[in-house]
């Protein structure tokens, strides 16, 4: 949609990760989520007169650390400022923030799209920055009640190049971000509770022209929203722009409900946040060997896992993208397919993200949370493999051991379920079958092919299902050949 | 530099300070008066000077990352001016 | 015994040798101090902590247990928290804020043993040379006669008018550009800005984070030296305190220092007035006449450093005082909207001299100016403080008058900013560099008002500032007359 008729759309967005760390940036208090109001509030936070800030050592490393999983430079020197401006969430009265000395400089991330291509997206920049309190409008009707909990804790603010050209590609960047920032363990992801918010970044432009004016759209708060936000801002830009008019630079919000994008009513003048260099904060100054330290600790990136993956088993793209998506998909991979050198990956793979996936989600659980273990799966697939079971049986098993978390060796001993392999044994029985059904026997013989069905299912009745199919099939076809 | 009333105005607007208009006038020679006197710094040669925002030397100090702090609501609203079950509560903000 | 002109030092060897005791000594100011309201140097007194505070100090003295300043009343200046105390910054908008914390400074105090014995006056959030912009009024130096009314300097006029005027016998101050210094001169009285990072600023109200400092305000530099130890020290709330050895600047007062004291050509102009340049080259004297050298150094950007100073104070209190909302704590003011509320409550809250800086502050960071004003304030100061490393290569002291006048009269130069803000030409270049300065007072002015002299020195370097600051006290013999 957003290539039509010669239409640019150039996209940048800012992505704000909250940093996993158990105190704040600049004061000790909890970050944790859903407390009681203003009981995870230092007098710091509060911005009581005195207050002074003292950075956190360890969500500098998760910064440091984030921007290592960007290909991103470390800036070993940089500078704090602060961002001025007044609003009842803000305690300070300004924000403390970086603005011309972040901490990381320019990286990039590779996005997957869908027709298998894969794109580069250029990072401008990383930076720290306080998070602000939260205001709630609707429990009273003429005021608003502040809750500072949030106030003080600590942000990445990830800046894109706009080389973004599309919903899509907005989104996979969103979706590769989320997943590496879980990934390293830096940010949780989570948009529904706010610990990771985007701000879109659009203009249009006939392809060739010069860059267009862009709005800055704000609260976009899921994946469908950034889709849904481009899209109509798509529509509202070109539009403008075919009837004569011009596009305003401004902030927008978006409207979830409606899918609509529109103007934020108080904004009748740009802000002018005087950014200076924070007096209360030295340089930040980081130390090689601390870079180093990070470097070294870091755990296998979803795009080089990816390669990996699909270098050492030979599974699809598609099927290594869908297992490094998520850090606990590669690693319950990973358990099976190294518990037993004989295991086949595409096989794996498909018990994975078929049976697995389609129970978990019927029962609204995460693989971590899953109730049949890496190891016990292996021992299903392995039962399979050597013929222990039939395929169609071994699904049976399977959900028998979702629901009870029993191992598959006990359900099947327990059920007796082992699939008969034994030729002898499955001739005589075919025989069995064929000699208590002479008469449709003949009905076959004389053409009614379909019966070959009904003689294979009575087989599986008499066995419960064990026999082994094929077998059933090659001598079924012998005897009735003849 | 001359301040003028607009600039008077702005500058109000952005420190949320309210400025009456009969008090426009003369807040306006103030500031002019004052900022043509700091304006003598243009006669300095600041070139490939580094800017100090700070007199010493020292590098910023880390702290540990532990709880150590908050679980006060007590204190934090005890002085505020309007306050409502654990809130700070101010007129209601139109976004 | 004469318990209005005693000294910290004379009263801790009373207490020592318990000829007298603290709950004596408490009461006794406690009661100078109300007689004194005229001078409106405090702006609360702690009757009902003080004395219970005083005789638990007894105790201790009784059982050998005392504390370096053990049974001292202070006054502190009402710009240090003071749990549960009322601590306004002589300003409407903190007029009934009680904070639920104790500044590190005085908390370093009362460890020691000293009792609160009131708040004193200031100029509204330290902004200010004359203490006459202050809520509850301007408070007066004691050295006021022939029924005119002087300004006791600014900000920390309060406790200057205090202990000059014995109704304290030490004080704390704060000094952002000068307001430690500059009211020690005006009457009579010892004041050290030490350097930059020796004191913690945590729980001190912020003016100007990159300038403001705690310091000393008393009668001799034994004294100041005394206070300076068992307030200063690291502390990891403040990033920007320096993290070095405890001090010892009162041991430290016996080494008898050859010192090196240098005289900034720039400030010795024709300029000044006679009073002045005598009782400089009286000092120089003084020096010559204990060893020490005394030579010629430049400073070469001394008539910049005051707009550097205004422009880089103002930006940052502009910045500090945005959290003043009426949302938190202090005035509101009651409105409609939240845009009314800020508005209505800072304009309501602030005098006009914040007011005025607050704007200057919030101009010359703005879009457009950034550069022409704030960064370019930066990188003069870089310049400043490179005069004093290169002046310093050849000195160990520098010796300046601490203002370029003495006291002048309340209300004189209230109008005109200019004209106040130039009362701080000698100091502010100190601040901006983060140097240590004392104050140490020299004679009497033809107005039969005092005058005094800066001592300034290297980085942490406080010790040479004591040691030439004893030479100046010792041979000036500065008599403090009763003034009552």
């Amino acid at each position: 949609m957003q290539s039509s008729n010669n239409w640019e759309t150039i996209i940048g967005l800012e992505i704000h990760a909250q940093i996993i760390s158990k105190s704040k940036l600049f004061s000790g208090a909890s970050t944790n989520f859903g407390s009681e109001p203003n009981t995870q509030v230092s007098l710091v936070d509060a911005a009581m007169p005195g207050m002074l800030p003292v950075i956190n050592k360890d969500c500098v490393g998760q910064a440091i650390k984030t921007g290592l999983s960007l290909n991103a430079k470390i800036n070993k020197r940089s500078i704090f400022d602060r961002k001025n401006y007044f609003y009842p969430d803000l305690p300070q009265g300004y924000q403390i923030s970086q603005f011309t000395q972040p901490i990381v400089g320019s990286g990039s991330i590779q996005i997957d799209l869908k027709e298998g291509t894969s794109k580069k997206i250029g990072i401008t920049r990383l930076h720290l920055e306080q998070d602000a309190g939260k205001s709630i409008h609707d429990i009273e009707p003429n005021k608003s009640y502040i809750d500072l909990n949030r106030s003080g804790i600590a942000l990445m603010e990830i800046v894109s190049e706009p080389d973004i050209r599309s919903a899509e590609e907005a989104q996979e960047y969103v979706k590769k971000l989320r997943s590496i920032l879980r990934y390293i363990g830096t940010c949780d992801g989570n948009m529904e509770e706010g610990s990771l918010r985007c701000d879109v970044n659009i203009s249009v432009r006939k392809k060739g022209e010069e860059l267009g004016t862009r709005a800055e759209i704000k609260n976009v708060n899921s994946i469908k929203s950034i889709g849904q936000a481009i899209d109509y801002e798509f529509k509202r830009q070109t539009e403008i722009i075919n009837s004569g008019g011009k596009i305003d630079q401004e902030t927008r919000l978006f409207d979830e409900k409606k899918g609509e994008t529109r103007s934020m009513r108080s904004k009748e003048e740009a802000h002018d946040y005087r950014y200076f260099p924070d007096p209360d904060l030295p340089p930040l100054e980081i130390e090689d060997e601390w870079i180093e330290k990070i470097k070294k600790n870091l755990p296998e990136l979803p795009d080089v896992k990816k390669e990996n993956l699909i270098n050492q088993y030979k599974i699809s793209s598609y099927d290594a993208a869908i297992l490094v998506s998520d850090k606990n998909n590669a690693e319950f991979f990973d358990k099976i397919i190294t518990g037993n050198k004989k295991r086949n990956a595409k096989n794996v793979v498909n018990w994975i993200t078929g049976e697995l996936f389609a129970l978990l989600n019927k029962n609204n659980l995460e693989i971590k949370d899953s109730p049949i273990k890496a190891e016990d799966l292996g021992e299903l697939i392995d039962y399979i493999e050597d013929q222990t079971i039939s395929g169609k049986i071994a699904k049976n098993v399977f959900e028998e051991m979702f629901k009870t978390k029993k191992r598959a060796k006990d359900i099947i001993e327990k059920k007796g379920l082992k699939q008969i392999t034994d030729t002898s044994e499955i001739e005589s029985l075919i025989d069995k079958v064929l000699n208590n059904n002479k008469d449709k026997v003949d009905e076959y013989k004389s053409g009614k092919e379909k019966l070959f069905g009904y003689f294979v299912g009575q087989v599986m009745q008499e066995t419960k299902g064990t026999a082994n199919p094929g077998i059933v099939n090659d001598i079924l076809k012998k005897k009735l050949a003849k | 530099m001359d301040i003028d009333k607009k600039l008077v105005k702005k500058i109000a607007t952005l420190s949320k300070l309210k400025i009456e208009e009969k008090e426009v006038e003369i807040i306006s020679k103030d500031l002019s008066k004052i900022i043509t006197w700091v304006e003598k710094l243009n006669e300095v040669n600041t070139k490939d000077v580094t800017p100090v925002a700070n007199p010493s030397d020292i590098k910023i100090p880390f702290r540990e990352d532990e709880i150590n702090d908050g679980k006060i609501e007590e204190k934090v609203l005890k002085n505020a001016p309007e306050k409502k079950a654990g809130y700070f509560v101010v007129p209601k903000v139109v976004e | 015994m004469d318990l209005k002109n005693i000294n910290l030092e004379e009263c801790l060897k009373l207490l020592k040798e318990k000829k007298i005791s603290s709950k004596e000594l408490t009461t006794f100011y406690l009661k100078e101090a109300k007689a004194n309201k005229d001078l409106n140097a405090y702006i609360s007194l702690n009757f009902d902590n003080a004395i219970k505070l005083a005789e638990e100090s007894d105790k201790r003295i009784s059982t050998n247990t005392a504390r370096p300043l053990e049974g001292i009343p202070i006054a502190i200046k009402d710009l240090f928290c003071t749990k549960d105390i009322p601590t306004t910054a002589a300003s409407k908008m903190l007029k009934d804020f009680k904070p639920t914390y104790e500044s590190t400074v005085t908390q370093n105090l009362w460890d020691a043993g000293a009792i609160l014995l009131g708040k004193t006056n200031l100029d509204e959030f330290a902004m200010g040379s004359s203490n006459e912009t202050s809520f509850f009024g301007a408070s007066i130096n004691p050295w006021s006669k022939d029924n005119k009314k002087y300004v006791p300097g600014g900000s920390s006029g309060g406790s200057a008018g205090a202990v000059s005027g014995n109704i304290a016998i030490a004080a704390t101050g704060t000094d952002t550009g000068g307001s430690i210094r500059q009211p020690a001169s005006y009457c009579g009285i010892v004041g050290l800005k030490p350097t930059y990072g020796r004191c913690s600023r945590w729980g001190i109200v912020s003016f100007a984070s990159s300038l403001d400092q705690a310091g000393p305000m008393t009668k001799t530099v034994n004294d100041a030296a005394l206070m300076l130890d068992i307030m200063a020290g690291y502390d990891k709330k403040d990033s920007t305190s320096a993290n070095l050895e405890k001090t010892n600047f009162y041991k430290n007062l016996k080494n008898n220092k050859k010192l090196r004291i240098g005289i900034p050509k720039q400030y010795k102009n024709n300029q000044l007035n006679d009073e002045i340049i005598k009782l400089w080259d009286l000092g120089i004297e003084y020096f010559k006449k204990n060893n020490c050298e005394v030579v010629e150094i430049d400073l070469p950007h001394t008539e910049y450093a005051l707009a550097t100073y205004y422009i880089i104070s103002s930006a940052e209190a502009s910045s500090n005082l945005a959290r003043y909302d009426g949302i938190k704590y202090g005035l509101r003011s009651n409105s409609e909207n939240i845009n009314d509320l800020y508005e209505e409550t800072r304009s309501e809250g602030f005098g006009n001299e914040v007011k005025r800086r607050i704007m200057i502050g919030t101009y010359v960071l703005s879009a457009g100016y950034y550069d022409a004003y704030y960064l370019k304030a930066q990188k003069v100061r870089s310049k400043i403080i490179n005069d004093f490393k290169k002046a310093f290569e050849k000195v160990d002291i520098i010796f300046t008058p601490t203002a370029p006048s003495d006291a002048f009269e309340q209300g004189s130069k209230i109008d005109d900013p200019i004209q106040m803000y130039l009362n701080d030409v000698f100091t502010v270049p100190v601040s901006l560099a983060g140097l240590p300065a004392i104050s140490i007072p020299m004679g009497l002015s033809n107005n039969d008002l005092p005058l005094g002299f800066q001592i300034i020195g290297k980085s942490f370097d406080e010790d040479s500032v004591f040691s030439a600051a004893k030479i100046i006290e010792e041979n000036s013999n500065f008599k403090k007359v009763d003034k009552k």
